[in-house]
């Protein structure tokens, strides 16, 4: 079995752009925002990064093409970037890429950047777009929370939920992130909302009403990796370290074998017990500080905490009522507000979780900053729909932990 | 052997447009409307044309009959979705026929199915003849009261038939009632009672009498009589010149259906056989510059395909939203919102390529496993069996389903919002996820019982073309 990343690559310096409806600023501006952030938290000379990956959702309602407009925004010296698109997981796979390529020796520095800029649609929600010639004959052009309201139905016929216990449940999950994203200078959506209201809110995709949705962003995040001896060689002493990077896709079987019941994320599990794995934790309810997970839905969230092993299957809706998800519960979800109130700028929002972890580790997340410190802290991504998607888990901790 | 029916199908969409909707809306302008604002008709959802109907009204003509046997067939309409491309051949591929058959469209005429199946039923070989009709009416007209929407079919030939071919008689003239040209969308018409004298009359009238005669088949011996003329009391007048007995004559169905153009001479005939007898003689009449006339003798095969059939009358869904039906026609512009633009653009191609698993719904098992999946691959879901090529061609349009998820988005555009999709698990095995089709809200449930419909996935408006694909229906009461 391969050794696995744990350690062997450290955060340099991160950065974040304001997240929301950015009307004053295109792709090419989020991007300079985030990197400038980064670049002078990890207090280098451009010139000294070796090799840049772009994570875009849509690149067609973006950068267009390619890694060079990356490599033109940031004025980059003439190295290879490389652009990565794996659905909602394209920002943690930029950064995946610089972080292999620095735990490889090919690059002693690296930049994961990702961006999105959705607001040029014209709409809210995601774009509507093929998804390949064949898939267009057959498949459903339906919404995102279609997909993924469809994991409430049958995450409710399963395990036999009352549907006004589990609607209640992800009024909670909303409820919890926008009282958090009230306390994030960079949150897209910085208001807090009542479980009455999210309850009445109209509906979207039966049983998703408006406020168990994400916010649909633009923004930006960087980080810049290089190994635990560089960063200490340059004067770092509390070093961020990568504990664990997963990504695992679906290969068809939830879409076309007929064993999958459509109530939880076959690739979030997958993903997990390989992190957990790579990172040396055997206890995630009690290991881990803090997660970052890809709320797109409330409904994602709450079965991502049982898919992430950190709620017994069938038991997450209990856990989210209990507020152990909560700001100052057991294990924190959402810290930031999450994608339902940072907002969900696709390419960047791998990058974006990690960066609040980061914050957290590091005590720099102000009013947001937990009181003890934090170990092990998770970023979880969902790409595409329960049915068929990518999944990615990743852990940063304190160096040597 | 003598050659006739073996047996019939019927479509008739489920929403039943009560005409009083129509009226309310309209009478600030066409009062004299009045009088035809009371009863309902069918109409096909937005996913619905000439071509997805005949198929539905194909599948019921062949439910015990193996398809492999059936050497033709054919679709008669005045609402063919494409002049140039075969629409019975679209139908072809929705039944998985085979590749062998001949396909006819036959159009021009509201006579176009009687002809046909005055062909077919000339030899012996197992043909389909389908008809289906939607046209499109001006709005506060009388054809917008009367027209509905519906498929039948009968499928012909020798052996055990249902209803024996006697005999019939056809006349040519061209009479212009009511005509449409190419490319037009509305039917133009005459004055009603000008038709019916010099029309019905006269030349359907005379073409009932030279039938019998030449038959030698007196008008008393006539146990029903399905004059197809979508007229008040003029079958009756008909049946009467004929001799042929008033309690024998065929009711029109306007009052539930409508007008359903090319199909309604098979869809009254279809109706008539349902509760015919063993040994009885049917007439069947039409009109349409010119005349039809068929006399078919029932016999004991009857009963069991009377039974196979579901009972079409089972009541619709009544529908009172006048402005949906003409934005479904396309007469009446909605703003259907930017996430309504995506390009729907086909590549013939793919099309091409995956001919059965689109239009044929057609899935793969595997020939190692006996696993079944939708679409068919090259490489099997079920990673057992590592070689490519495994999968054989499974059908799967009817096969029984069951919802596993499902929601209903009103996020997603849908010319028929809310859109229902989830995902469901074919009886034997394979899923997909897939639209649904004719939802009211509270229909679905996790574990609800499907079955698939072929029906109209998307227009491309751009290119004029429209993609077909299969979807869900629950199984409702009454059906197949």
């Amino acid at each position: 079995m391969a050794s696995g990343i744990k350690d062997k690559v450290a955060i340099l310096g991160m950065g974040c752009a304001r997240f929301g409806e950015r009307w004053d600023t295109d792709a090419d501006g989020l991007m300079v925002e985030a990197f400038e952030e980064a670049v002078a938290d990890a207090g280098i000379e451009v010139s000294q990064i070796d090799a840049a990956w772009l994570g875009v959702g849509f690149d067609a309602q973006n950068t267009g093409p390619s890694g060079i407009p990356a490599a033109v925004a940031l004025r980059l010296p003439n190295i290879g970037v490389t652009k990565v698109e794996n659905y909602c997981a394209s920002g943690t796979e930029s950064l995946r890429g610089a972080v292999y390529a620095v735990a490889s020796g090919a690059a002693d520095i690296a930049l994961a950047v990702g961006v999105e800029k959705l607001k040029d649609t014209g709409y809210g929600g995601l774009p509507t777009r093929t998804r390949g010639s064949r898939w267009d004959m057959i498949g459903v052009t339906g919404s995102a929370p279609g997909n993924f309201a469809q994991l409430a139905s049958a995450y409710r016929a399963k395990h036999r939920v009352d549907q006004s216990d589990l609607k209640r449940a992800m009024a909670h999950v909303s409820v919890k992130s926008h009282a958090n994203g009230a306390k994030n200078p960079k949150a897209h959506l910085r208001k807090e909302i009542s479980i009455d209201s999210a309850l009445k809110a109209p509906m979207i995709a039966e049983p998703l009403g408006l406020f168990d949705c994400c916010g649909v962003s633009d923004g930006a995040a960087c980080a810049i990796v290089t190994t635990p001896e560089i960063a200490k060689s340059l004067g770092k002493t509390d070093i961020v370290a990568i504990k664990a990077m997963q990504v695992v896709s679906s290969n068809g079987w939830e879409m076309q074998a007929d064993q999958w019941d459509g109530s939880y994320l076959h690739t979030t599990r997958v993903a997990a017990k390989k992190a957990y794995d790579e990172a040396g934790i055997t206890d995630p309810r009690r290991q881990l500080s803090l997660t970052e997970v890809h709320d797109c839905f409330s409904i994602t969230e709450l079965i991502t905490m049982e898919d992430l092993f950190i709620s017994e299957e069938g038991q997450g809706w209990k856990d989210v009522l209990d507020g152990v998800f909560d700001a100052e519960g057991k294990v924190p979800c959402q810290i930031d507000g999450g994608l339902k109130c940072f907002g969900h700028p696709i390419g960047a929002s791998g990058l974006r979780m990690v960066y609040e972890n980061y914050l957290q580790l590091l005590g720099r997340a102000g009013e947001r900053q937990r009181a003890d410190a934090p170990t092990f802290c998770l970023s979880h991504n969902l790409g595409g729909m329960p049915s068929q998607n990518v999944s990615s888990v990743s852990i940063i901790g304190p160096l040597g932990i | 052997m003598p050659s006739g029916i073996l047996s019939y199908g019927l479509y008739i969409p489920r929403r039943r447009l009560q005409r009083a909707s129509i009226y309310d809306t309209n009478k600030w302008f066409a009062p004299g409307l009045a009088g035809m604002a009371k009863g309902e008709k069918a109409i096909g959802n937005w996913d619905e044309d000439s071509v997805t109907m005949a198929v539905e009204a194909g599948r019921y003509c062949m439910d015990g009959i193996d398809r492999s046997s059936i050497a033709s067939v054919s679709l008669a309409s005045t609402t063919l979705p494409f002049v140039d491309r075969s629409n019975a051949g679209i139908v072809k591929e929705a039944l998985n026929l085979s590749d062998n058959v001949s396909s006819h469209d036959r159009t021009g005429s509201l006579r176009a199915a009687t002809s046909l199946l005055m062909q077919s039923l000339q030899g012996d070989d197992l043909e389909l003849c389908l008809a289906a009709d939607r046209r499109k009416a001006k709005v506060a007209s009388v054809e917008e009261m009367n027209y509905g929407d519906a498929a039948a079919g009968f499928l012909t030939g020798s052996g055990n038939v249902i209803a024996k071919y006697l005999g019939g008689r056809s006349k040519t003239i061209d009479f212009v009632d009511h005509y449409r040209e190419t490319g037009a969308d509305f039917d133009y018409a005459w004055e009603a009672r000008f038709v019916r004298d010099e029309g019905y009359q006269k030349i359907l009238g005379s073409t009932i009498v030279d039938a019998l005669r030449e038959l030698a088949i007196s008008g008393e011996e006539i146990d029903h009589a399905v004059i197809a003329v979508p007229v008040k009391a003029v079958p009756q007048k008909l049946a009467k010149v004929a001799g042929i007995a008033p309690d024998a004559v065929a009711d029109i169905s306007m009052a539930t259906i409508g007008d359903t153009g090319v199909t309604h001479p098979l869809l009254m005939l279809a109706m008539t056989l349902q509760h015919a007898k063993p040994g009885e003689k049917v007439l069947l009449a039409s009109f349409g510059q010119g005349a039809d006339v068929l006399v078919f003798e029932t016999t004991e095969q009857l009963q069991a395909v009377n039974e196979r059939q579901a009972s079409y009358l089972r009541s619709g869904l009544a529908d009172s939203n006048y402005a949906r039906y003409l934005f479904h026609r396309g007469m009446l512009e909605i703003d259907k919102g930017m996430r309504a633009e995506l390009d729907e653009k086909q590549p013939g191609t793919s099309l091409s390529r995956d001919r059965k698993t689109v239009l044929g719904l057609i899935g793969g098992r595997c020939s190692q496993t006996g696993v079944v999946q939708f679409p068919k691959t090259d490489l099997a879901v079920n990673t057992e069996s590592r070689i490519s090529g495994t999968l054989e061609d499974y059908p799967l349009a009817d096969r029984v389903a069951k919802v596993l998820s499902f929601t209903a988005d009103r996020l997603a555009y849908s010319p028929d919002p809310p859109g229902y999709y989830g995902m469901i698990d074919f009886e034997g095995g394979g899923r997909m996820t897939a639209e649904f089709a004719d939802i009211e809200e509270g229909e679905v449930e996790v574990g609800t019982q499907m079955r698939m419909v072929f029906r109209i996935k998307s227009f491309d408006e751009l290119r004029g073309f429209r993609k077909y694909f299969w979807k869900a229906i629950p199984i409702r009461r009454g059906d197949c």
